[in-house]
């Protein structure tokens, strides 16, 4: 039904590549990889829309390209082609990717939010977690610091995070706390966006379970899109509408979730949903 | 005056070439202008920076007063001051409105400064996010930006650990609404001296090869959120038992013999100016 709707991101012809490439690559390439130049193709002439209020999951094995997909428009990779537009950032008309350095921290900071599988990545594991909350906060331009501890009790509720530690470092915190604060930084300031870079990956069964009710929770509570990376089948069932098959940096196979669960084309695909165990 | 060297020691070219970088700075309050740090014969960390700015501004008629840490008889203020007099041959004084040009290390006069004078700050790290960035290349992109929140942060992290801001001294302030600088090394006391002045702040860091400034007039806001507001030291009730003052910085004193702790004016010429007026 949400279907008919602009697209909360629109990407077209995203290409990231390490190396710097040279004329016959695309003839050359040996899974992702020019075996004439050695210039890999990360992600290789990618194109997908994310709805509002929908989850789009992108599953593929390592190496695919999922998350080069999400640093990049996280602007931590600079991409080498394509364009990402963003419905709340000048109505979908410029590309997020030749926004200016400040415009790109606006972007980062009061549309999106992101989530590392690493928490190393997305917090300050020095900084209490409140500050951690807070530094979005900031970055939106907010100097209250009231309204800044009042939000950071806010979100750390919501993640079941007793607000009784919100003052101690989330280096003293178990893997699967620093996940739930990673996702109540990501949210502080109420993106429209959130991208999921494999969120459960390497925590514990239980751990797992609570993370995955707490972004579906999120989910119904805010009505936010989320674009979900994972290689476990299992978490895309769970969360995800609309999935997205990735391999060797290419988009092999997109639909619905059930459908691509149920009834794989694409040889791949097939393989990987039958070595579910 | 020691006639093997130069009139104030540097050649010529060295003293035209870090005046241009002070006007630079001038020109872009708070904005940290790299120039090229020459040896002196003191050690790099020992207020070279304060140095090469004293010895390219100085000509042959100004009066230079010297403070390290509010004293003007402390050793580093009485070796630069010797070597300043060995190679040109200027007046010296102790008194701040005597003084021309005026090099100082953590502190800035209590005796207000006016427009003919110039205070010379020595700046042991001139950056203020290297605290939260290691790297040059992206602090200085940082400012470019104004990607500013990493300082707030330290403020905002320090009011949820102790409920208050607890930086003492290097307090960050904005200048013109632009840039956010460190002011060196002085006491949160004197940052509001800073703002709306009418003296020229100039501020040299040697072995970190930059220099900034602060022009007469110039906006500098201390940084303090809307619902915690900037606040000095405050010494209520307590005041200098040489010269009577309440309203200066005070340092604190450890008696060893007593064990009593006591304060004292930390600006030690103004303090025996009042003495004096007493009298």
């Amino acid at each position: 039904m949400y279907l008919i709707d602009t697209p909360v991101l629109k990407i077209n012809n995203l290409t990231v590549r390490y190396g710097d490439g040279c004329s016959s690559c695309q003839e050359n390439l040996e899974k992702n990889r020019c075996t004439a130049c050695g210039t890999v193709w990360a992600c290789n002439d990618v194109s997908l829309e994310v709805f509002p209020g929908e989850v789009l999951g992108i599953v593929g094995e390592s190496g695919s390209g999922k998350s080069t997909l999400m640093k990049s428009l996280y602007f931590d990779i600079e991409p080498a082609n394509g364009s990402a537009l963003l419905k709340e950032y000048k109505n979908g008309t410029k590309n997020i990717w030749e926004s200016s350095g400040s415009q790109q921290r606006l972007i980062k900071n009061s549309i999106m939010g992101m989530v590392y599988q690493n928490p190393i990545l997305g917090l300050r594991m020095d900084y209490s977690s409140a500050a951690n909350i807070a530094e979005k906060i900031i970055s939106a331009g907010n100097r209250n610091a009231g309204q800044m501890t009042e939000r950071a009790i806010e979100l750390l509720d919501a993640v079941e995070i007793m607000t009784s530690r919100m003052a101690e470092a989330p280096k003293n915190f178990s893997g699967g706390m620093q996940q739930r604060v990673q996702i109540s930084k990501a949210l502080a300031n109420n993106p429209s966006l959130l991208l999921l870079d494999e969120v459960t990956t390497g925590l514990d069964l239980s751990v797992q379970a609570k993370v995955l009710d707490l972004i579906r929770r999120i989910k119904a509570k805010y009505g936010i899109s989320i674009l979900l990376v994972s290689h476990d089948l299992a978490v895309i069932r769970m969360l995800a509408d609309r999935t997205i098959v990735m391999l060797d940096g290419k988009i092999i196979e997109s639909g619905l979730t059930d459908q691509i669960l149920e009834d794989p084309q694409h040889a791949y695909t097939q393989q990987l949903v039958h070595s579910l165990i | 005056m020691n006639k093997n060297y130069n009139f104030a020691f540097l050649d010529e070219g060295s003293k035209r070439e870090i005046r241009r970088s002070i006007l630079k700075a001038v020109a872009i309050p708070g904005y940290q202008v790299p120039f090229g740090s020459r040896e002196l014969p003191i050690g790099r960390g020992w207020g070279t920076g304060g140095i090469q700015l004293t010895l390219s501004l100085i000509g042959k008629d100004d009066v230079l007063k010297v403070i390290d840490q509010g004293s003007d008889e402390s050793v580093n203020a009485v070796n630069i001051k010797k070597f300043v007099g060995l190679c040109t041959d200027v007046k010296t004084t102790t008194k701040t409105q005597e003084a021309t040009l005026i090099q100082t290390r953590h502190r800035i006069p209590e005796i207000p400064m006016t427009n003919d004078q110039i205070l010379v700050l020595q700046v042991p790290l001139p950056e203020p996010l290297r605290i939260v960035e290691p790297r040059e290349e992206i602090t200085k992109k940082m400012h470019a930006e104004t990607d500013y929140a990493p300082i707030w942060l330290q403020l905002y992290e320090s009011i949820i650990k102790y409920k208050k801001v607890t930086i003492a001294s290097e307090y960050p302030c904005m200048v013109e609404g632009r840039y956010i600088m460190n002011p060196s090394p002085i006491p949160k006391f004197d940052n509001e001296k800073l703002h709306n002045s009418e003296c020229l702040y100039l501020f040299g860091a040697g072995r970190e090869k930059k220099i900034y400034a602060i022009p007469p007039h110039t906006r500098v806001t201390s940084l303090a959120f809307d619902d915690v507001p900037f606040e000095k030291e405050s010494f209520k009730g307590k005041k200098c038992p040489l010269c009577g003052n309440e309203n200066t910085y005070l340092d604190e004193l450890f008696d060893s013999i007593t064990g009593e702790v006591f304060y004292q004016c930390s600006d030690t010429s103004y303090c025996k100016e009042v003495q004096e007026r007493c009298i």
